[in-house]
């Protein structure tokens, strides 16, 4: 009895084991108990949530291995953190702390701006955003093994996570739709691998798990995106930049859980104190957009 | 035939999807009314510590010990620990089956793996008896069993992975998973 580790039909196990859970950004081991007392599914760890990266600029790199280490012994779920888009070095480092999922992730400053990681290359898996359905499968293409929206990450504003998985689910019903003879074109459109493109349309969803990530704030941002069609969220710095975060966190979990019964939704929304202060996405220059950063 | 999936977080649809193309109807059960006229349940992988905290939260706690009283129910991974007497931290379980299991045995996420296994119980089904490709996700491992537990499936070390004691099912590893249906046509017949 042989057993094989890091195929990718593991990588894209743990993804599964996430579905229908909430993912939370936690800076130090005393958030990452709080996430996981709230029911986090599992947590991302990282130095400073995208809020105060945006507020800080600079260049925001992966977080200190003693840090995420610290994290890793503090909880029993699952524990991600992230790495620049293309630093591969960051990432063997991530998977030589036997963290648990790698987000390369464009809330950093990319390392490179043409390639991403090849992916496959790593017995851990990778999480990557996307903004539409070419990105998505591009990123698979690479060896993700779990999408996410981008979003508009560190707002607070739920449009961006809105408007790209509306974009991907559109995408793929437009696949569903069109004439066998018409797909490769639309692979060399979208700039997506032919292949992966025919299993979508066979699936009728992405091959791998896929939550919203990039402005989920409240119960209702959570259970919006559920309603939507993806698999779970994540948040960022919605939680921990708001008043009372073990209670929002909490709130978030039941909301995800319970995203079709809007009496729930009504009552896990009540009395939550302040939210973060948000930042509408529609007031930042293109320059300054996180989501583009990407290829 | 009517199965629930406890829908609280995890791969409850992939269980779905295989209990209905083997013809059973599925309902997702999130609410304690939600177990109404089930003949079996499924407890899915997922975070175990999450289902628990959500399952205490709307009171489902003591409903589904009273369902695994008479009825057939089958925790994979995570709903395994759910069902554990004792998981060896502290954290809410459903204590309904008497083995002790440890959780993460394996390691972290780098440490998940695929492996054959022989399961002498899914002959019934398939005369050939060919091995059961599992996936181990994170999983945990059944430390020890009581004596009303039978071990359906062993590592090659003959560390116990599957278990059951009378109509309920446990299995470390993820059938929902893969292609073969035959522990979702075993857990049927515990169902009937």
């Amino acid at each position: 009895m042989e057993q094989k580790t890091g195929s990718f039909a593991v990588k894209k196990g743990l993804a599964q084991m996430l579905k229908g859970g909430v993912i939370m950004d936690v800076v130090n081991a005393e958030h990452a108990k709080i996430a996981e007392d709230a029911g986090a599914c599992a947590v991302m760890a990282l130095e400073r949530v995208p809020a105060d990266i945006r507020a800080d600029g600079g260049v925001a790199r992966m977080s200190d291995p003693d840090m995420i280490q610290k994290i890793m012994e503090a909880v029993s779920i699952p524990v991600m953190a992230k790495c620049r888009i293309g630093h591969f070095v960051e990432a063997q480092i991530l998977e030589s702390l036997g963290v648990d999922y790698i987000d390369e992730s464009e809330v950093l400053t990319p390392a490179d701006e043409a390639h991403h990681i090849n992916k496959h290359d790593f017995k851990v898996p990778f999480v990557c955003g996307c903004r539409n359905l070419g990105e998505a499968l591009r990123r698979i293409g690479e060896g993700a093994a779990m999408i996410r929206t981008k979003g508009e990450a560190g707002t607070g504003d739920v449009v961006e996570a809105v408007r790209h998985a509306r974009a991907v689910f559109g995408e793929i019903r437009k696949l569903q739709n069109m004439p066998e003879e018409e797909v490769m074109a639309y692979a060399k459109e979208i700039g997506a691998p032919f292949e992966l493109l025919r299993e979508v349309r066979t699936l009728g969803r992405l091959p791998v798990v896929n939550f919203a990530a990039g402005g989920i704030a409240t119960p209702a941002d959570a259970a919006l995106m559920m309603q939507l069609g993806v698999d779970g969220v994540f948040v960022g710095s919605g939680i921990f930049k708001s008043g009372d975060p073990a209670k929002r966190a909490t709130a978030i979990v039941k909301a995800t859980t319970h995203y079709n019964n809007p009496n729930i939704l009504a009552e896990v929304s009540r009395n939550l104190g302040e939210p973060m202060v948000g930042r509408q996405v529609s007031s930042i220059p293109e320059t300054d957009k996180i989501a583009t950063r990407g290829w | 035939m009517k199965i629930g999936v406890l829908a609280l977080q995890g791969d409850f649809a992939e269980h779905q999807v295989m209990l209905e193309s083997l013809g059973a109807e599925v309902t997702q059960v999130r609410l304690p009314s939600h177990l109404d006229g089930l003949n079996g349940l499924i407890i899915p992988g997922g975070e175990s510590t999450t289902i628990g905290k959500l399952a205490i939260s709307y009171g489902l706690i003591d409903p589904l010990r009273q369902f695994a009283k008479d009825h057939a129910i089958w925790g994979t991974c995570a709903g395994a620990i759910l069902l554990a007497k004792d998981a060896r931290r502290s954290q809410p379980l459903l204590e309904v089956m008497d083995i002790v299991i440890e959780r993460n045995a394996f390691g972290r996420q780098v440490d998940s793996f695929e492996v054959d296994l022989d399961v002498p119980c899914l002959s019934m089904d398939d005369k050939q008896n060919r091995p059961f490709h599992a996936v181990f996700i994170r999983a945990p491992l059944i430390e020890s069993i009581g004596k009303n537990v039978e071990a359906l499936a062993t590592l090659g070390d003959g560390r116990i992975v599957a278990a059951r004691q009378g109509k309920i099912l446990t299995t470390s590893f993820h059938p929902e998973l893969t292609h073969d249906d035959r522990f979702h046509r075993y857990f049927m017949e515990l169902a009937k």
